[in-house]
């Protein structure tokens, strides 16, 4: 029977059918951050339990940590620090290996966990963190669990997983000048909404995504969680391989051809059915950015404010009047030209070299506006690396923004750092929720070249407008 | 060794609404107000920002349901759609759990939130928005008196007015409520399963073992 790739990864990590649709998945990496894997390696010790296979599990500092330069275990964050001790005693304890602050491998779990080679395309993946379905995009079935689970994961190296539905969604076409993969999950989820996904393992395909470059392909993926999806994954092909192939974990020699042949395997059969199917017209992609405050509140660039009373049912209407009175926004407000007293690059979603690279194209040799707090915080210690080697830094620095050490950072406010209260903020993360970046701080997600283009104009702007 | 969670059968309370749609696990449990590494200590900062006038010095807003008398004391609460979308935070079904809320009743939830709810004794119930809108209504209309009874081995909620509404739920999901199973252990016992699986992926996906 035809297959889709979902169910082929799905059946490769099968270890026991349970009935009812749930399986005993095997687990190939369990990877841990100092916010909740610190509360799963705890519960575990004290539940008198040992993590079963601690050569594949990983750990890193990022969600507290703070990403000031001269940082160290002290944080901004009221009792910050305890995190970070807690999870290296734990994790000493437990024998697994940390990117600890200092180490050059350190970065935001996602994008560490691809960077090192410890995700491989066909492999499962789990962490207590949403945002791991991010690594689908290197063909990996990965997705985010809570804490109870992840210690499941680390005692047991398996899961008992409810089979999700699935769905295809099918980019198609080609993107315009200006127009990014993080327009295309805005497009996507302000087109389905945030729940548009509930329930479904999604396989995004089509010759827009093949065309991505890999980093980019990240960014896609990492919003599958925002659709309220499963995970999302994109089949393997070249691109993939050529990412992964030299990454300090990755395979060499003969292994590496053996796991090529197999990997090459690793896309649906023609035929493979889904219990939905979406096709997006990628020619009719513009710049996205939020109005409110879920990611499904997207529009176009050149769009205005939604008026609630042309909302589609009731729900939805008391949801946008409650979102445009947290954003103090109008109906019928253009989205292009609202000032801005904020503007931040960096997260799982957008944080990586080519999104740095991108961006310092867009601000070269131009400046933040004044009175425009914009900063960017690159996803890995390497990222940050390989962008002072290239002198992105430097370009940055002039143009106005604070260069940071890498961590998630201000993408949520946790009782540190944060942006102001009522403040208007442009950001490259995934979530706009009320209260995400500070107190009653209000985020408007686009594509990190909306943001610098945003930066420099002290206003939502139209980053195609700069130029080619 | 096999620990005992906290068993869920039957449940008869009065249930707070909270009928936004897509509220997410940040304004369950705001970051902020996870200030350890413990699943405990968490329902203080519970619904924060909604409940308090005054975050920080923890003044309450009367006007937020859970600050009310009759709802001060539910164990059910009734939501929209997507309830409990976003961050994977199991702090938010622990703040909960802290709270007293035994259930949550809402048209769809966040992946990671309903299994979070399932392994913490908590039971989510997906039914219909209008059955939803109508419990909400009638406790409304009743200034939080009205009653609903759960019945989980039976799949079915009994409204206010002794209308039945049966739903779904993963019998593997129903059996770890109904028995307060715990999952680990359950697993630990595929231990030979587990093992023979991996000396065939040693072959199969050399790679894979680092």
């Amino acid at each position: 029977m035809a297959r889709t790739l979902i169910e082929k990864l799905w059946d490769a990590h099968t270890v026991a059918d349970l009935g009812d649709d749930a399986t005993l998945l095997y687990m190939d990496r369990v990877f841990l951050h100092e916010r909740t894997g610190s509360v799963s390696l705890k519960g575990l010790e004290a539940a008198g339990r040992a993590v079963r296979n601690p050569e594949q599990v990983f750990c890193t500092m990022d969600h507290i940590v703070d990403t000031l330069p001269g940082r160290g275990d002290d944080t901004i964050m009221p009792f910050g620090k305890n995190f970070i001790t807690t999870t290296r005693e734990a994790a000493d304890a437990a024998g697994i290996t940390l990117f600890d602050i200092g180490d050059d491998r350190q970065g935001i779990v996602h994008v560490v966990s691809a960077e090192q080679g410890i995700t491989l395309p066909g492999l499962t993946q789990v962490c207590p963190d949403s945002h791991t379905c991010t690594l689908g995009a290197l063909g990996a079935l990965a997705w985010g669990i809570g804490s109870t689970e992840g210690e499941h994961a680390l005692a047991t190296k398996t899961l008992a997983v409810n089979k999700p539905k699935s769905m295809r969604v099918t980019f198609d076409g080609a993107l315009g000048f200006g127009v990014t993969a993080k327009d295309m999950i805005l497009t996507l989820i302000g087109k389905y909404t945030a729940s548009g996904g509930v329930g479904h393992a999604i396989e995004f395909t089509g010759p827009a995504i093949r065309a991505l470059p890999q980093e980019n392909r990240f960014t896609v993926c990492n919003m599958a969680v925002e659709f309220a999806a499963f995970t999302g994954v994109i089949p393997p092909d070249d691109t993939t391989l050529d990412y992964v192939e030299g990454r300090p974990y990755a395979p060499t020699g003969a292994t590496w051809d053996r796991a090529v042949q197999y990997w090459r395997t690793l896309k649906a059969d023609d035929d493979a059915a889904y219990d939905k199917d979406i096709a997006i017209d990628c020619t009719r992609i513009v710049p996205a950015v939020t109005w409110g405050t879920s990611p499904g509140h997207g529009s176009r660039i050149d769009g205005v404010v939604p008026d609630p009373s042309s909302a589609p049912n009731a729900n939805t209407r008391s949801a946008w009047e409650r979102a445009l009175e947290y954003m103090d926004l109008t109906p019928g407000t253009p989205l292009e030209g609202l000032p801005i007293d904020a503007a931040f690059i960096g997260s799982c979603t957008n944080s990586r070299l080519s999104d740095l690279r991108d961006v310092a194209k867009v601000v070269e040799g131009r400046r933040v506006a004044e009175g425009v707090k914009a900063i960017v915080v690159p996803g890995s210690s390497q990222v940050k690396k390989a962008a002072e080697s290239e002198g992105l830094d430097k370009v940055l620095i002039e143009a106005g923004f604070e260069w940071r050490e890498s961590g998630c950072s201000m993408c949520f406010f946790a009782g540190g750092e944060h942006f102001g209260e009522q403040e208007r903020v442009i950001s490259s993360t995934n979530r706009n929720f009320e209260n995400r970046q500070g107190p009653k701080t209000r985020t408007h997600l686009a594509s990190p070249t909306s943001v610098a283009a945003s930066a420099i104009a002290g206003s939502i702007a139209d980053v195609r407008k700069l130029g080619q | 060794m096999t620990l005992q969670m906290q068993k869920f059968t039957t449940l008869t309370s009065v249930a707070a609404p909270i009928m936004r749609v897509n509220i997410d696990t940040d304004a369950i449990i705001p970051s902020r107000e996870m200030k350890g590494v413990t699943k405990e200590g968490l329902s203080v900062g519970m619904f924060a920002n909604w409940r308090y006038t005054n975050v920080d010095a923890r003044v309450e807003d009367p006007d937020f349901i859970l600050n009310q008398a009759s709802y001060r004391d539910v164990e059910i609460l009734l939501s929209g759609e997507n309830f409990g979308c976003g961050s994977s935070r199991e702090h938010a079904v622990w703040a909960l759990k802290e709270w007293g809320i035994r259930c949550v009743i809402a048209p769809s939830f966040g992946t990671i939130f309903y299994g979070n709810c399932v392994r913490n004794g908590i039971l989510p119930v997906v039914l219909q928005e209008d059955t939803v809108k109508a419990f909400a209504k009638a406790m409304e209309d009743s200034n939080g008196t009205a009653a609903l009874q759960i019945d989980l081995p039976d799949q079915n909620v009994m409204g206010p007015d002794g209308g039945q509404y049966t739903f779904d739920i993963a019998p593997a999901d129903k059996e770890m409520l109904v028995e307060g199973l715990d999952p680990i252990g359950l697993t630990l016992k595929r231990d030979a399963e587990i093992l023979a699986f991996q000396v065939r992926d040693k072959t199969a996906r050399p790679w894979v073992y680092l």
